[in-house]
């Protein structure tokens, strides 16, 4: 059974049509990449997920119809959403950020430690803890974001475009991070990018979004080796 | 020299009062952007409320007690019900939806108690164990009790894990439903604290002004000085904001001639110096951003 299952999924912004009816699936333990253009319907895709928008069609997490549920309940089922623009609390401290990322979580010691596992992966964070978040860095912002998620100790990490905004090397170090948290932790993982590339590295699975309809699906290193993804998305 | 420390404690009692209504139109501005008008009436009515339980149980304290229990329910009811459902409507829609309620409880104060004047006695014991010229037993009693009320509900943002939860969503309410927060109860949280926070101010304040349902306009008018002075975006500015209003206030009232009469032309005059010379207040953080 796979970990999150979508069929028909249609996303409204208003009375406009985002989304016209995707299907889609991740594996407990994958990582699967959508990707696209700018107005494809990516972000939409995970802020259908999230019910940050009007949606209809069935969206099965572990097997249970989700679709229908409010935000913050989603959020309680495991599924931690990096939103775009990476959601910073500004005024709060990055201490207290993590600590909102683990609010729905009960046992203080667990959560505790939990913060001890992010500052592992994010150094630089530790750094920063009193720091007002919104005096961070983007990067920093961004590996914030990624921390608050694992906070929730997530089932499922919806990442949106963690890429957006950043330097290379920056980018590349994020990744690194992801990629060792995926290691470690067997995390699952709906990554948006468009930078195509680097998440076809990363990811086991991708869907390629174009206006709202999925053209194109397969094993990431095929569709990397695909001459009109090549052409199109990795523009060599 | 008595005096002027007179008039300065006297100050500091009023301006505690005043803190605890701009501390709570800062609560539901930072919820919300925008001002409650019907910040001071909802403080009117309870302590009307307060009145009522007073003649019926004849323990002032205890009727202070519900009346702020009762409050901070009805707060949570008024967001729920009235508040939330144009909670997305225009700007404009929604100060009509604040200046409707204060209407609606300054008349329906009037038609349960009528307008005449009542008075309400203080909490606090006519008698505070020693003899002082300089500051009334209620006086003192306001001001010791409002500061540990603002240092408690201070510690409770500060350190709780649901204060911290109403702050992140009343500052970005996505990312908050994003980790699991019921924004929609935060808010309404919001506003039972804040309208609890109020029905204190009311009763403290009805022993100096007297009861009847206009008690509070000018309560509220200090009130919003206080905010705006200390900075609207900053509660513990607002705390600071109102005492200071309530001080400049009766220095204004001795020392400036005909300061007596000039009372609310004062709060006005400093509103509008503020939003001229300092938009952001004293105390208002400018929120630095980067992207």
């Amino acid at each position: 059974m796979p970990l999150l299952k979508v069929k028909g999924l249609k996303a409204y912004y208003r009375q406009t049509e985002a989304l016209h009816g995707i299907d889609f699936e991740l594996d407990e333990g994958s990582i699967t990449t959508i990707l696209g253009a700018n107005g494809a319907g990516k972000t939409t895709t995970l802020r259908a997920i999230s019910r940050m928008v009007r949606t209809e069609g069935s969206i099965k997490f572990q097997g249970e119809e989700i679709t229908g549920l409010a935000s913050e309940k989603i959020a309680r089922l495991g599924i931690a959403h990096v939103p775009e623009g990476r959601g910073t609390f500004v005024r709060q401290s990055v201490e207290e950020n993590l600590e909102l990322g683990a609010y729905t979580r009960k046992s203080k010691s667990d959560v505790a430690d939990d913060v001890e596992r992010v500052y592992a992966y994010f150094p630089r964070l530790k750094e920063r803890l009193k720091q007002q978040a919104g005096t961070l860095s983007g990067g920093e912002q961004q590996m914030l974001a990624i921390g608050r998620a694992l906070m929730l100790r997530p089932k499922l990490m919806l990442l949106d475009e963690p890429s957006f905004g950043l330097a290379p090397l920056i980018t590349q170090e994020i990744y690194e991070i992801m990629a060792r948290i995926r290691k470690d932790e067997g995390a699952s993982m709906l990554l948006v990018e468009q930078n195509a590339n680097i998440a076809l590295n990363l990811a086991d699975h991708a869907y390629l979004l174009e206006t709202g309809n999925v053209v194109m699906s397969g094993e990431a290193s095929i569709l990397r080796d695909d001459e009109t993804v090549r052409r199109t998305y990795l523009g060599y | 020299m008595d005096l002027f420390l007179q008039l300065t404690l006297a100050g500091l009692a009023i301006g505690s009062i005043y803190a605890c209504v701009a501390l709570a139109v800062v609560m539901i501005y930072q919820a919300t952007d925008h001002f409650n008008f019907a910040q001071g009436e909802m403080a009117m009515f309870s302590t009307f409320v307060a009145w009522a339980l007073f003649q019926a149980t004849g323990s002032i304290w205890l009727a202070f007690v519900l009346a702020v229990a009762a409050s901070f329910i009805a707060g949570i009811i008024i967001e729920r019900v009235i508040v939330k459902p144009v909670e997305s409507a225009p700007v404009f829609n929604q100060i009509i939806v604040f200046i409707g309620l204060l209407m609606i409880f300054n008349n329906l104060a009037g038609w349960f108690w009528e307008h005449t004047t009542k008075t309400l006695p203080s909490l606090f014991p006519e008698d505070m164990g020693f003899e002082s010229t300089l500051i009334s037993s209620h006086n003192l009693g306001v001001i010791v009790f409002t500061l540990a009320l603002l240092l408690v509900v201070f510690l409770f943002f500060k350190f709780t894990k649901v204060g911290l939860a109403m702050k992140a969503a009343a500052a970005n309410p996505d990312s908050a439903r994003l980790v699991g927060v019921s924004v929609g109860w935060m808010l309404a949280l919001g506003w039972g604290l804040a309208s609890a926070i109020g029905a204190v101010g009311g009763v403290l304040v009805a022993p100096i002004v007297f009861l009847e349902p206009n008690m509070m306009s000018g309560v509220l008018l200090y009130g919003f000085a206080g905010a705006l002075f200390g900075g609207v975006n900053s509660p513990g500015g607002a705390v600071a904001g109102g005492l200071i209003v309530g001080v400049l206030e009766n220095w204004a009232r001795q020392y400036v001639p005909g300061g007596s009469e000039l009372g609310l032309t004062f709060a006005l005059v400093l509103i509008v110096g503020v939003l001229m010379f300092k938009p952001a207040g004293l105390f208002g953080r400018v929120v630095v951003k980067r992207v």
